[in-house]
């Protein structure tokens, strides 16, 4: 049986306004059935086997290589690809294959933390904004607004402006112009749930308003942010690439994949193996977490179920 | 519609006020001292005191708030550190390069995006489906700056078909009248510089039209894919209608909403986020000016800059929303 939601003034189907119906009268649970659907989806599985791949390489980085990632050896300088530098050596003389390596693991942190931490703030600030409405989320929602009028790589630089370069000021910018996106997309979740007549049952009970929200809402909530959140670690990843190729993030000799493609710009036409890797390092990894975003979304909105 | 228009209107009010009042607390918070700044390293404290006392840096934090946004609606965006020159008129040459650019990529992420999202939902799972929506999804997860710099490499400096750097021939420079490089050329009558400046125009283009022209793609894709399912398209279709015209005449009217939502978010993120592709193509952009800004510690022109891009990003949004209504009848506000 589908639960019948109020349907409310919506003048475009976006993903954000797309609910799964999850009803309680099926005898699988929906998050089971969602599993299923994403297992038959290849381009997630492919996903997911891109990310597990790097998540592995970031772990097991000192295994995989000899080198260190910030020894200098001028004698080997630009070296092309070979069997003793797979990837070749950048204008330090510098394996490439070793800083590829030992990058994956802060191009995750940072997608990790980033994302973390904006899910965190987002979900607090759209929680309060939607169960409790009235001047809260009109203060909330015009502080969102406001943010969100800025272009997202814009307030960034700002941000890191104030903070000074660094990896972690970085971390730190992408964590904040990511707050209204979970921001906006758990209010409206929770102001779609709140009408749901469960919710008024478990008023009428006495229950309380923070036991309603983390027991009803937030897990009713979930699965877009699930999705959102995916998306997000790749979009982090690109804009922590971004910051650190304008030289506002991670600094010299950290081996982050944007900081090294601009420091070998220069080196393309003689050494194209510089730029070619740390670049289709950044590709991999963003397109790994898209093709699992897309999966997930399409496995729990039952809208895309046919 | 006249009244919705004029409700926005006033709701945009506070959101500028807002942005304004971020933008000034950034600046603000940013370390370093505009007196010192101007004045060098060598400055007395008498004079920096002097200067501080002239610009009015000692006044209360709102006060000098005021008088920022005094100026603001007056149409001062302040004067440059570096420069000396007002900003109000040194900023417009920048800004018509972006704007140049972001049109030129938006017709580019327009045109391939659209039908390639059409001709997918048409041939639905087809080969073309299959391969148009796998180089969609690499197109959103490609890091723009890298696909500039493999363009640079491979159409540039391998193939020599293109200019890699700069908005023209700096020997023969385009007499500017609007600043848009395209229009000025026809405005002078001379086709070779419009064919240079085309030029110079098609590899950033590429690079910043690529992600909207993904995310375009497989927008339009779905959102056809929906209204060919409806009945009034089997109808026609039962009317004995050829199949294409079908999709694009009575499909594409009814899917364009969503597309052109993102149409309009894309071109927001593009004037600000050309900043990745104007560092790239040397592109005298306004993103470039900003971020070249902070590097000098110019403060008014961060501070003037983010607000007039954050401005007009947020005047396009609501341009968009406001052609929902002339596009769609059926939305009512």
């Amino acid at each position: 049986m589908e639960s019948v939601t109020p349907v409310k003034k919506q003048p475009m189907p976006g993903p954000e306004n797309q609910e799964p119906h999850i009803t309680e009268t099926e005898s699988i649970s929906p998050w089971k059935e969602a599993f299923w659907q994403l297992r038959k989806n290849k381009l997630a599985i492919v996903g997911l086997f891109i990310i597990i791949f790097f998540i592995m390489i970031a772990i097991f980085a000192p295994f995989l290589t000899s080198y260190s990632y910030q020894t200098l050896n001028a004698a080997d300088r630009l070296q092309g690809p070979s069997a003793q530098y797979w990837f070749g050596t950048d204008d330090l003389g510098r394996d490439i294959f070793t800083r590829i390596v030992y990058g994956a693991r802060i191009s995750l942190m940072v997608g990790f933390f980033a994302v973390t931490g904006a899910l965190i703030f987002g979900s607090f600030l759209g929680i309060l904004a939607g169960y409790f409405g009235r001047w809260v989320d009109m203060l909330i929602s015009r502080i969102f607004d406001i943010m969100l009028a800025f272009p997202s790589i814009l307030l960034a630089i700002a941000i890191v402006a104030i903070l000074g370069p660094s990896l972690q000021n970085a971390l730190i910018a992408i964590a904040i112009i990511n707050v209204p996106i979970f921001g906006r997309l758990v209010r409206s979740k929770v102001i779609s749930i709140r009408q749901e007549e469960y919710i008024m049952a478990a008023k009428a009970q006495g229950m309380k308003n923070g036991r309603i929200l983390f027991h009803h809402v937030l897990p009713n909530s979930l699965a877009p942010i699930i999705v959102q959140a995916t998306l997000g670690f790749g979009t982090a990843i690109l804009e922590a690439a971004a910051l650190g190729f304008l030289g506002l993030g991670a600094q010299p000799p950290t081996p982050e994949w944007g900081r090294m493609l601009s420091d070998s710009r220069q080196y393309i036409q003689s050494a194209p193996w510089t730029v070619l890797f740390p670049g289709l390092s950044i590709m991999l990894v963003v397109l790994g977490f898209n093709m699992i975003g897309d999966g997930l979304r399409d496995a729990l909105d039952p809208k895309m179920k046919n | 519609m006249i009244s919705y228009t004029i409700r926005r209107l006033l709701m945009l009010i506070p959101v500028l006020i807002g942005m304004s009042l971020i933008t000034f607390s950034i600046i603000h918070l940013i370390p370093g001292n505009p007196a010192q700044t101007i004045l060098g390293e060598q400055a007395t404290p008498q004079a920096i005191e002097q200067l501080e006392e002239q610009l009015g840096l000692n006044e209360p934090y709102f006060v000098q708030y005021g008088n920022y946004m005094m100026g603001l609606l007056q149409g001062d965006l302040g004067t440059s550190l570096r420069t000396k020159a007002s900003i109000s008129s040194e900023i417009w040459p920048y800004l018509a390069a972006t704007i140049e650019l972001t049109i030129f990529a938006m017709v580019f992420a327009v045109i391939v995006g659209v039908n390639a999202g059409i001709i997918s939902a048409w041939k639905q799972n087809s080969l073309f489906d299959y391969t148009s929506m796998l180089i969609a999804l690499i197109g959103v997860s490609m890091p723009i700056f890298w696909l500039g710099l493999l363009e640079q490499w491979i159409f540039a400096q391998n193939l020599g078909w293109l200019p890699a750097f700069g908005r023209g021939n700096p020997r023969d420079p385009v007499e500017t009248v609007t600043n848009f490089y395209l229009l000025d050329s026809i405005i002078n009558g001379r086709p070779d510089q419009l064919w240079t400046s085309f030029k110079h125009l098609i590899l950033p283009g590429v690079a910043l039209g690529t992600i909207p022209m993904a995310i375009i793609a497989r927008m339009t894709r779905s959102s056809m894919l929906e209204v060919l399912r409806s009945d009034y398209i089997r109808t026609v279709e039962a009317k004995g209608s050829h199949t294409l015209s079908v999709v694009y005449r009575h499909g594409f009217k009814n899917a364009v909403i969503p597309v052109l939502t993102v149409v309009g978010l894309q071109t927001g993120t593009l004037l600000g986020g050309a900043i990745l592709t104007e560092t790239i193509f040397s592109w005298p952009g306004v993103g470039r000016y900003v971020y070249e800004a902070i590097g000098n510690r110019d403060y008014p022109v961060i501070q003037s800059g983010i607000i007039v891009i954050a401005t007009i990003f947020v005047f396009i949004n609501l341009i968009v929303d406001l052609l929902y209504t002339y596009i769609d009848p059926r939305i009512k506000y």
